[in-house]
């Protein structure tokens, strides 16, 4: 077995037992780097040198006996993410001579812990986006089948892992973007609680709905990852500061006593045959697991989408005007006037995408317009987070598919953003609730396209979400693990 | 036809606390351009705010002291709007969930009290400041202000005149001062004032259209700009034109206004909730703690000025209007009971003789109230006269020496020896027997004439009313 392919867990033992070093091991990934990169496009920005030191501390780590957990792991980051001295562009041209001075918080954190950072990879500009098409910096492809999407926005972290240029890595998710290119990729995409990640460091999107998430290979290294990176922080007033337990003690076989809720809303006729027949093939194993099913109703799904497209382009049309053209980033220096500059630093830097988006949340803040909008989408909400706290006295966990179908083919849908936007329609409420979410494979289409299967919990019990992930990956031991590349 | 006019306030005032509202940079000011900043007032990618909590308790103390209500839950919200001074394209404001609404403060006018609405008290952050240069087309950005605390404070349109303008404006400055959370100075930009202004026939109850006006950095600018707009206000509705609305700049050099934008050019600032903060919770402890903490306001200091010393109320309000000075009254009283007297001396000799910018900088004066207190005791003894105390004290303002050393060394001591006094007396009606004559036929007036002598021979040390008594005694003889 390839170094690359393995998991943190495996990885983690074979370091502090000394079988192998994190210098040979991060050697090893970006060999493998070199040899699929070229068909993936999955990074905008490689670190090599300063990996290469990182995993020399972490072998002293190591060898001082302070390793374990991440020490020495190589991860690759969402360019969302800031680092610091190493360039974060957020996928957008604005943002593309910008180097952070600072680390944002799980950065920080994970430096703590001696993981290694192999670089930045790609994503949809300012995480907006469905498909990673929406990139200033070329388009990652589908590890699976390279004329497809790897899904977005956190698709460059979906692709790194699925093809082992990377052993995991972070993502964000503010509507499905880790969920989705994991589901997409045939990976675990893991999004937190709202508050239990911090969200310091983080370029902001949505701000009441971004979250912070890891993609991996398997569910323990979705829990070793949450371990790592979870937590209050006093730099983001909505953290939260609950305290964290061990989630991978969580990972035991069985699930008796635990009801499996079944959203209709969920499983409407839009499904894929071959989505919906790999997800009930999921639930079936989960019941065989001890898993007891309970049919329901989140009467206001339907109307999820809409309210998400209001709130979160609302909230970017004002996160992104601090990319002005004054202080950081791209400025267009031809012009004449303030005014010019703003205007046509903006319309140059962001791609049509972002500039879509702050126009339509613009208009749905807009003075005469805000009641119609912003707050009735703000009203959806608090219908959404109500079904859910309905749904939830009557089960543990949600389960559905991740997305309506598999991934499209490059470029299908690139013109038409409204389809782009309904395929969230299976994502989008969880963060509208600030819930947990997790999308774990479970399955192939019969073009060998994979299907993620999803399950949400109520807020801060990610617990009951790996217990279900893991338990349904064992039971259904997926083939193949990896693409052939 | 005559106008009633209208007039609301809005101040911001610049909160004295050591570090900005969302990070740990500090407020201090004249540091180099941008020393005082970091990621976060940079509004840099990434970044977030985390409130000071002093912010809010200052808030609270400000309510308290305006009689507002407290909005137990309140929230901070975004004020959308593009300028290089304002880093991260949007300003943290409060909406429609400020900290503190529906207050009021009691201001006097010509011996009247009247009862000025507050509308509402809200947190914010302050915006950084361009540079210009003046040799090429160039600006800089400072940002050191940049997220410095402030709070607006927003009027009803109660205020029917610029006198009673200034005299609400005088009484925030003076709360904020009293509470110690403002400095209050000006020309600094700590405390800021914008007017809302329009004029209306006597009895109509819509208000007129009005202007807003910017940019007054004194009081006597806001007297001044006021009077400036009513009058051009009220020649427009004269001559049967209308006012536009506008935001208009007050020139203080020019002594005009002018248009900086019209309703047109208005902003839609696009407010909403700021997701980066959550609702702020305010519960009775916190206001409880904040109201123990609440030092005597400058009202409750007067009505004790007027109750307990006996000060007339014109003293009273004089003397308290800036915290300062009515420390230095007390302070002063502590050395010299007669409060009344001290009051008379404070407000004449030591206002007119004081060079300082404001009763507030009382605390500069080089005489001290322990040294005011000694001279004015002097007086009373009758060690010295009141006009030679009034010599004495210009000494002191100038030198900052103490009362009694300059007494002392110029000799100035009135001479109360009876002894003394009537052997010069006695040798003043040898010299001059016709007055003496004169004033024993019955011609009292030349009283004048032997006490001046006297004091011409005392150099002005005698004990003017001894010397009165001494020359009835030994003309009378
Ligand atoms: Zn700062």
């Amino acid at each position: 077995m390839e170094l690359y392919n393995l998991p943190i867990h495996s990885l983690e033992k074979m370091l502090t037992e000394g079988d192998i070093s994190s210098v040979e091991l991060t050697a090893a990934v970006f060999d493998r780097i070199d040899q699929v990169e070229g068909k993936i496009s999955a990074y905008i920005t490689l670190d090599r040198e300063n990996a290469q030191l990182a995993a020399k501390r972490a072998d002293e780590k190591i060898a001082a006996g302070e390793g374990g957990g991440l020490c020495g792991i190589p991860l690759s980051i969402k360019d969302a993410i800031c680092t610091k001295g190493l360039k974060t562009t957020g996928g957008s041209k604005i943002l593309e001579p910008f180097v952070p001075p600072y680390d944002a918080t799980v950065i920080a954190k994970l430096k703590e812990q001696g993981a290694v950072i192999l670089g930045k990879v790609s994503m949809d500009e300012f995480a907006m986006g469905s498909s990673n098409e929406n990139c200033a910096f070329g388009i990652p492809k589908n590890p699976w089948n390279l004329e497809h999407i790897c899904g977005g926005s956190s698709g460059g972290s979906a692709a790194s892992v699925a093809a082992s240029e990377c052993i995991a890595s972070l993502g964000s998710d503010t509507g499905g973007s880790v969920r989705q290119p994991a589901s997409h990729c045939s990976v675990v995409g893991l999004k937190p609680t709202y508050g239990r990640v911090s969200r310091f460091g983080l370029l902001a999107f949505a701000s009441s709905l971004d979250q912070i998430g890891p993609l991996s290979k398997d569910v323990r290294d979705s829990a070793i990852m949450l371990n790592a990176i979870g937590g209050y922080d006093p730099k983001d007033s909505t953290s939260i500061n609950k305290e964290m337990p061990d989630y991978t003690a969580a990972l035991t076989d069985g699930l008796q006593g635990m009801k499996i809720g079944i959203p209709k809303e969920y499983f409407t006729d839009a499904l894929d045959p071959e989505v919906r027949a790999a997800v009930d093939n999921g639930i079936k194993l989960l019941q065989g697991a001890g898993g007891e099913v309970v049919d329901l109703s989140l009467p206001h799904t339907e109307y999820g989408v809409a309210a998400y497209y209001i709130i979160a382009p609302a909230e970017a049309s004002s996160n992104l005007a601090r990319y002005d053209g004054v202080k950081y980033g791209f400025r267009e220096k031809e012009s004449e006037s303030l005014a010019e500059m703003y205007s046509k630093t903006r319309s140059q830097g962001f791609g049509d995408e972002v500039k879509r988006r702050i126009i339509i949340g613009t208009y749905a803040l807009s003075s005469g317009y805000y009641d119609a909008y912003y707050k009735k989408a703000s009203q959806v909400r608090t219908l959404i987070v109500e079904d859910y706290q309905k749904a939830f006295s009557q089960c543990d966990i949600l389960v559905s598919p991740v997305t309506p179908g598999p991934a499209w083919k490059l470029g299908e849908k690139i013109a038409d953003p409204l389809s782009m936007y309904l395929s969230d329609v299976l994502t989008i409420s969880t963060n509208l609730a600030g819930l947990p979410g997790i999308s774990v494979p479970c399955g192939f289409s019969s073009k060998g396209l994979p299907i993620g299967f999803q399950i949400q919990a109520s807020h801060f019990e990610e617990e009951k979400l790996f217990k279900a992930a893991y338990n349904l990956e064992q039971q259904l031991d997926l083939q193949p693990k990896y693409p052939t590349l | 036809m005559e106008f009633e006019i209208v007039i609301g306030l809005e101040v911001h005032a610049q909160l004295k606390t050591n570090t900005k509202i969302f990070c740990g940079c500090t407020t201090s000011f004249g540091a180099a351009p941008n020393s005082h900043t970091c990621p976060v007032c940079l509004g840099m990618p990434g970044v977030l705010p985390v409130l000071n909590k002093q912010v809010v308790d200052y808030s609270i103390r400000m309510a308290l002291a305006t009689n507002c209500e407290i909005n137990r839950t309140n929230q901070f919200a975004r004020k959308n709007y593009f300028y290089p001074d304002l880093p991260k394209g949007y300003q943290v404001s409060q909406f429609d969930l400020p900290i503190a609404e529906h207050g009021w403060v009691k201001i006097e006018v010509e011996d009247e009290s009247k009862k000025i609405g507050l509308t509402r008290i809200h947190m914010e952050e302050d915006a950084g400041k361009l540079v210009h240069d003046e040799r090429e087309p160039k600006s800089y950005v400072d940002l050191n202000r940049t997220a410095v605390p402030l709070i607006e404070i927003v009027s009803e349109p109660d205020l029917r005149s610029p006198e009673e303008a200034v005299a609400y404006l005088k009484k925030i400055h003076s709360i904020l001062r009293y509470l110690d959370i403002c400095d209050g100075n000006m020309q600094e930009g700590s405390f800021r004032c914008d007017a809302n202004i329009s004029l209306r026939p006597h009895g109509q109850k819509e208000l007129g259209t009005r202007t807003e006006l910017k940019n007054m950095n004194s009081f006597r600018n806001v007297q001044r700009a006021l009077e400036y707009e009513i009058r051009r206000q009220r020649d427009l509705l004269l001559e049967g034109e209308e006012v536009v609305q506008a935001t208009l700049l007050w020139d203080p050099d020019r002594n005009v206004t002018s248009s900086m934008r019209s309703k047109e050019e208005a902003h839609d600032y696009r407010y909403f909730p700021d997701p980066d903060l959550v609702p702020i919770v305010i519960d009775e402890e916190w206001i409880e703690t904040a109201r123990a903490s609440l030092p005597e306001l400058p009202g409750q200091r007067k009505q004790r000025f007027m109750e307990e010393l006996g000060l007339p109320a014109y003293d009273a309000e004089v003397l308290t209007a800036a915290k300062e000075l009515a420390d230095y009254f007390e302070a002063a009283l502590l050395g010299y009971d007669n409060a009344k007297k001290l009051s008379n001396w404070i407000m004449t000799e030591l206002m007119r003789e004081f060079k300082g910018g404001g009763p507030e900088d009382i605390a500069a004066c080089k005489v001290s109230p322990a040294n005011l207190a000694a001279l004015l005791t002097m007086v009373q003894k009758g060690t010295i006269s009141g006009k030679i105390a009034k010599t004495v004290f210009s000494d002191m303002m100038e030198s900052g020496k103490e009362a009694e050393a300059i007494v002392k060394e110029k000799n100035l001591s009135q001479m109360s020896d009876e002894g003394d006094l009537v052997r010069i007396v006695q040798e003043i009606m040898a010299d001059n027997p016709e007055q003496v004559e004169q004033f024993r036929d019955g011609k009292t007036k030349v009283m004048g004439f032997f006490v001046g002598q006297l004091m011409k021979k005392t150099k002005g040390q005698a004990n003017p009313q001894m010397a009165n008594e001494l020359f009835q005694k030994e003309l009378t003889k």
